[in-house]
């Protein structure tokens, strides 16, 4: 089965307002989706020009749903929906 | 940690330079309320209009104007923006004889909350034990149908009730800025409104770090400098120790990305920090030949000597004589460049006062070092390395952590006196606690020989405005 990518905009503004803390999330995906899902941090991605900039920090799941003011909690649950397990 | 409070600092910082940048400025300011908060939107007060409201002062902070400063409520941002231009149109404005206070509170953001209580919650189960009854020293705790309740009038919120409670009914209720402030400087005033006391005041930054509605608003210098560069001005960026865990990359890619950013010239605060090792060694070296039983403390945190200064004055004979390393880098980059304009970088409120002390010109947060970042498209991770003379020796880029200082000045007098054996102890992190204990030490109960002080609970790195 393909793996599902996660690409993390670590631009500056991404990495301001929040990216850095999903770069943890890999550590501490459960046992059950570790060997599913990919992530990269990608440079930055182009989403946040101005009046978009409230949207960051942004990510981009298989390359082409994007995801705006990601945080753990929903980049998780969005993976696991991927992934056809139970969205606790 | 990253909070919607931090965040929306960050974007508003962020904006702004994009707007600096396009020169629209003028119009843009009083737009990015509404774009931020538009009609319909939810809101994260009572309505958008507050929100707004409490947006238009952020942005007023940030253009350098404390929202205490406000005379007219009708004046908007670009009229501000265009004032601020003007003025620093040939030169940037004389510094005030008075020092501008970097902190105030932002009372349309300000909640009111309400004094602190020790109270019974519905967690209460009205058991038969009763042990909030029998600990209470003050008989304050009466079971009224079946419910424990706290009498305001007796209470003196020991907290002896709330650990005995099996249920977790008993609570305290706080006022995050009044709790988190180490020298009772934040009250409320006659509108019930948080309002810092300037007198006592340390600027060490942690009610701006934990009021939850962001009522807390810093003093920016952002604009000023970028409209200094813009004049054409040089202006060398002076990046703290703390600057090594903040940014992705190395602290060489991070002075290249200063310099794409449009500074003349880039330097590691660091360098300045050596020589404050070397000196306040020295220092500390002929104050204990002098008297063997001396105490002597450092000098590199401004909130630890702010609060020195106005509360424990008696301590103050102990405290180093020797400048911090801001104002050594400050040295070493005018003796290289004549006439250069200096721009600390760091994670420190209470630097934003020091500097003006000490004839720094900017002072920038990493917070808005990243937000210049941002907005002018550039990544430290991309960058390449500058190329530095010589790198900052660890012990000095070790500042930024507890325990750093005194391993640089151990390290220097190990060197200088083998075998030398350092007494020291630190006081990790300013709260009421750690400012009782510098009252007593001020009072003549000295420990060991030598105290490092950090206003910071883990050093600097962990500043009010580190990015993380």
């Amino acid at each position: 089965m393909d793996k599902v990518k996660v690409e993390i905009c670590c631009g500056t503004a991404c990495y301001l307002l929040g990216a850095v803390h999903l770069m943890e999330l890999e550590a501490q995906l459960p046992p059950e989706m570790r060997e599913r899902v990919a992530f990269e941090a990608k440079s930055c991605l182009g989403q946040c020009e101005n009046d978009r900039l409230g949207g960051a920090p942004f990510v981009r799941f298989n390359g082409t749903e994007m995801m705006s003011r990601a945080t753990p909690g929903a980049v998780m649950a969005r993976l696991r929906e991927l992934l056809g397990l139970e969205v606790a | 940690m990253l909070t919607a409070t931090t965040a929306i600092r960050r974007e508003l910082l962020i904006r702004l330079v994009r707007a600096f940048d396009a020169d629209s400025l003028n119009t843009e300011l009083d737009r990015i309320p509404v774009k931020l908060r538009p009609k319909n939107d939810p809101s994260s007060r009572c309505c958008i209009y507050h929100d707004r409201a409490v947006l238009k002062y952020r942005l007023m902070s940030l253009l350098g104007v404390s929202p205490r400063e406000e005379t007219d409520e009708a004046k908007t941002l670009g009229q501000y923006w265009q004032e601020k231009a003007a003025a620093a149109e040939t030169s940037t404005p004389a510094a005030s004889a008075q020092p501008l206070s970097p902190l105030c509170v932002c009372e349309a953001a300000c909640s009111g909350c309400p004094d602190s209580r020790v109270v019974s919650t519905e967690n209460c189960r009205g058991c038969f034990a009763r042990p909030c009854m029998y600990n209470c020293p003050k008989k304050a705790i009466s079971i009224v149908d079946g419910h424990s309740v706290v009498d305001q009038s007796l209470c003196i919120k020991c907290g002896k009730c709330i650990q005995a409670c099996p249920y977790h009914a008993i609570v305290k209720t706080s006022v995050p800025c009044e709790e988190a402030c180490p020298v009772g400087a934040i009250k409320k005033n006659e509108h019930g409104f948080a309002e810092i006391d300037f007198t006592r005041c340390v600027y060490c930054g942690k009610c701006l770090v934990h009021c939850p509605f962001g009522a807390v608003v810093e003093r920016s210098q952002l604009l000023d400098l970028l409209l200094a560069m813009r004049r054409g001005e040089k202006i060398v960026a002076m990046v703290a120790p703390a600057c090594g865990s903040q940014f992705p990359g190395t602290v060489e890619q991070l002075l290249s990305a200063c310099a794409k950013a449009g500074f003349a010239d880039v330097m590691e605060v660091a360098l300045g920090a050596e020589l404050t090792t070397k000196h306040e060694t020295a220092e500390f070296l002929e104050r204990l030949e002098k008297d063997p039983k001396m105490l002597m403390t450092t000098s590199c945190c401004p909130a630890y000597v702010n609060l020195v200064t106005k509360h424990v004055p008696t301590f103050l004979p102990h405290v180093s004589t020797t400048p911090s390393p801001m104002v050594y880098a400050k040295q070493l980059a005018q003796e290289k460049t004549p006439g250069i304009k200096t721009a600390f970088i760091g994670p420190c409120v209470a630097k934003r006062d020091e500097a003006q002390r000490t004839g720094v010109d900017f002072v920038l947060s990493f917070e808005e070092l990243g937000a210049l970042f941002a907005g002018r498209g550039i990544d430290v991770m991309a960058c390449e390395p500058w190329p530095v003379a010589r790198p900052a020796c660890a012990t000095a880029r070790g500042y930024a952590h507890s325990c750093g200082v005194t391993e640089a000045v151990l390290a220097e007098a190990t060197e200088r006196v083998p075998g030398f054996k350092l007494d020291a102890k630190q006081i990790n992190g300013l709260d009421k606690k750690t400012a009782m204990q510098l009252k007593l030490y001020g009072m003549g109960k000295l420990p060991g020989n030598f105290l490092e002080v950090m206003a910071c609970s883990g050093g600097c790195e962990k500043g009010p405005c580190a990015l993380k």
